[in-house]
């Protein structure tokens, strides 16, 4: 009886052993095949050039007045939806209202809508066609109206289940304790639903950092003033430079690269108590 | 401080959590709120402590009517079954929040939390973070968190439940010394009619957001209000109206007088205690509750044919 008790614990781990094995190898095989291998082939083509053409490239003014407005408006993306996403988590999950099952459904639309269509409605309805009478096309503010519409979902979606689960009676705890509605919010739910908005906050920058489809047609394109890099590396290829493009897209990289890593950090410095 | 509840009502949509219920808790006592899920003892408790607004009908805390006052301004601290621990601060920052948020002088909160931590004998523990806690030793912590405010009333809900019996059983002795200690008036919510019996000196039993009886757990089980209180406050043996409990019924091997024959189905040591359980020739289940030694002395044992007699029975007229 205990042997075979012993016997089928140790063929339980050994089966789970070769699970994870397999899964592990599945990952990894995955993620270099999808991820690894063209990031790895995008700095190959870039350094093949020499560091000398690589800075060449990145520094001309063109190129880097681009990469400045695409950090900075994406970090400015990424910021405000840190407040309105958390606003919106909010409202989906503690208030009731006629239609919520809607508006929550509605929140994953921009996900699903074609970047260049979202960038054709809004030239619509922001463009000089106006029907209110808001023309913000060709300017940064529609920049920044598009790269917000593409990255909506992604701190409310991070925050909602978060949200959810968060003990009430912690709030009740703390309001026993003497504590005001801002003091409650402030002291116990933001810190708990911090690491969940940084989640979000990521990926909003992520995504606007490479955003194309949308900002292509609302920004305009205007060189030193509105045009982000994503742009500029298409206008490089087309005007065969690939080397600029290429050049570009890994600047573009490590920049974001270092931006997520530094938000990974923060978030693991401030979750350290939860494992 | 005294609580007294005047006729509060609370429904929940059609469910009525509480129906014209009125307590008072005497000052510095320790009562229980017993009953079992579902009763509205629970309601009751966030009723008082501010965090369920009655539909009607008033709260008092000594002599202010503090029915319409948030939680947060009532002076009470208030248990959570399971914990509600501040989990991204360390027991040091969950004990002095509630000092913090009153903005008391940096080193008279220093005092105070050392105190406290010492009264719940976690003084080694101040850094860590709830996680790397047991269960007993949270709730000894949320217990220091809402003392740190010196309340007037402490509310404590199923404060543990979420614990296992041998820690659940350390931590009821220990609240008794702990009120002996601090002597604020605390209300216990339970629906374990044994905690409530070891740990309170007045007992508020509940049933269907209504109050069936309130007092000392002697007088519950001795002179219990009606059926439900009577079945509620410890095992019983309903024989067409009467009730008889475990312990009042006699058991011998002749027969005698008025006692019915029935059969021993299974015998259950507990220890001192043994219980067993009898069937009567009409298919009547019965409850006897004897010592180790009367167990001996009967050589009690499954099949062996007794003759019960109730010792002592109650009959609730209606």
């Amino acid at each position: 009886m205990a042997t075979n008790a012993a016997a089928a614990v140790s063929r339980g781990a050994v089966l789970g052993r070769a699970g994870g094995g397999l899964a592990r190898g599945i990952a990894v095989g995955y993620l270099s095949l999808i991820v690894l291998v063209p990031l790895a082939a995008l700095v190959w083509s870039s350094r093949s050039q020499g560091l000398h053409t690589f800075w060449q490239e990145v520094t001309k003014p063109e190129a880097s007045s681009a990469l400045k407005l695409t950090v900075v408006v994406s970090l400015l993306v990424a910021a405000f939806n840190a407040l309105t996403g958390t606003a919106i988590a909010w409202v989906l999950v503690r208030d009731s209202f006629p239609g919520k099952g809607i508006v929550n459904a509605v929140i994953d639309l921009p996900f699903a809508l074609p970047t260049v269509v979202a960038g054709l409605v809004l030239l619509e309805l922001y463009g000089p066609s106006s029907p209110f009478g808001v023309d913000v096309a060709f300017q940064r503010t529609g920049l920044v109206l598009a790269l917000l519409f593409v990255t909506l979902p992604f701190v409310v979606r991070s925050v909602q289940p978060v949200l959810l689960e968060l003990d009430r009676e912690m709030e009740e705890a703390a309001e026993s304790l003497g504590a005001g509605r801002l003091a409650v919010f402030r002291r116990i739910v933001f810190p708990n639903l911090l690491p969940a908005i940084l989640s979000g906050v990521a990926l909003a920058f992520a995504r606007a950092v490479g955003e194309f489809g949308s900002v292509v047609l609302i920004s305009g394109n205007i060189p030193f003033k509105t045009e982000v890099s994503s742009v500029y590396i298409a206008g490089q290829i087309e005007s065969g430079n690939p080397a600029g493009a290429a050049a570009v897209s890994v600047l573009l990289l490590l920049i974001s690269l270092a931006v997520l890593l530094a938000i990974g950090a923060f978030r693991h410095w401030r979750t350290r108590h939860d494992r | 401080m005294g609580i007294t509840v005047v006729e509060v009502t609370k429904q929940f949509g059609d469910f009525v959590a509480l129906d014209d219920v009125s307590v008072a808790i005497p000052e510095g006592s320790l009562t229980a709120l017993l009953g079992p899920s579902g009763s509205g003892k629970s309601t009751l408790l966030r009723v008082i402590a501010g965090l369920e607004k009655p539909d009607g009908g008033q709260v008092l805390l000594g002599d202010d009517d503090v029915t319409h006052q948030p939680a947060r301004a009532r002076g009470v601290g208030m248990v959570f079954q399971h914990y509600a621990a501040f989990k991204h601060m360390t027991v040091w920052e969950n004990v002095a929040f509630g000092l913090k948020v009153r903005k008391r002088p940096k080193s008279e909160i220093e005092t105070r939390v050392h105190e406290l931590l010492e009264l719940v004998q976690l003084e080694g523990l101040a850094k860590r973070y709830p996680a790397q806690l047991s269960g007993g030793q949270r709730q000894r912590m949320a217990l220091a968190r809402a003392l740190a405010v010196d309340p007037e009333v402490l509310l404590l809900d199923e404060p543990f439940g979420a614990l296992d019996a041998r820690v659940r059983k350390e931590l009821r002795a220990w609240l008794r010394r702990l009120h002996e200690e601090v002597h604020v008036t605390t209300i216990i919510v339970t629906h374990d009619q044994e905690e409530a019996m070891e740990v309170a000196g007045q007992i508020v039993v509940i049933n269907q957001g209504r109050v069936e009886q309130v007092g000392t757990p002697r007088e519950l089980y001795e002179s219990p209000a009606n059926e439900f209180v009577m079945s509620f406050v410890g095992p019983v043996n309903k024989l067409g109206d009467t009730f008889v409990r475990p312990r009042d019924i006699s058991l011998s091997l002749e027969p005698e007088g008025d006692a019915t024959e029935a059969m021993v189905e299974r015998i259950v040591h507990l220890g001192f205690e043994v219980r067993a359980e009898l069937v009567r020739d009409d298919g009547q289940h019965l409850l006897a509750q004897l010592t180790q030694e009367e167990a001996q002395a009967l050589e009690l044992e499954r099949g062996v044919i007794v003759y019960a007699k109730p010792s002592r029975q109650t009959v609730f007229t209606r």
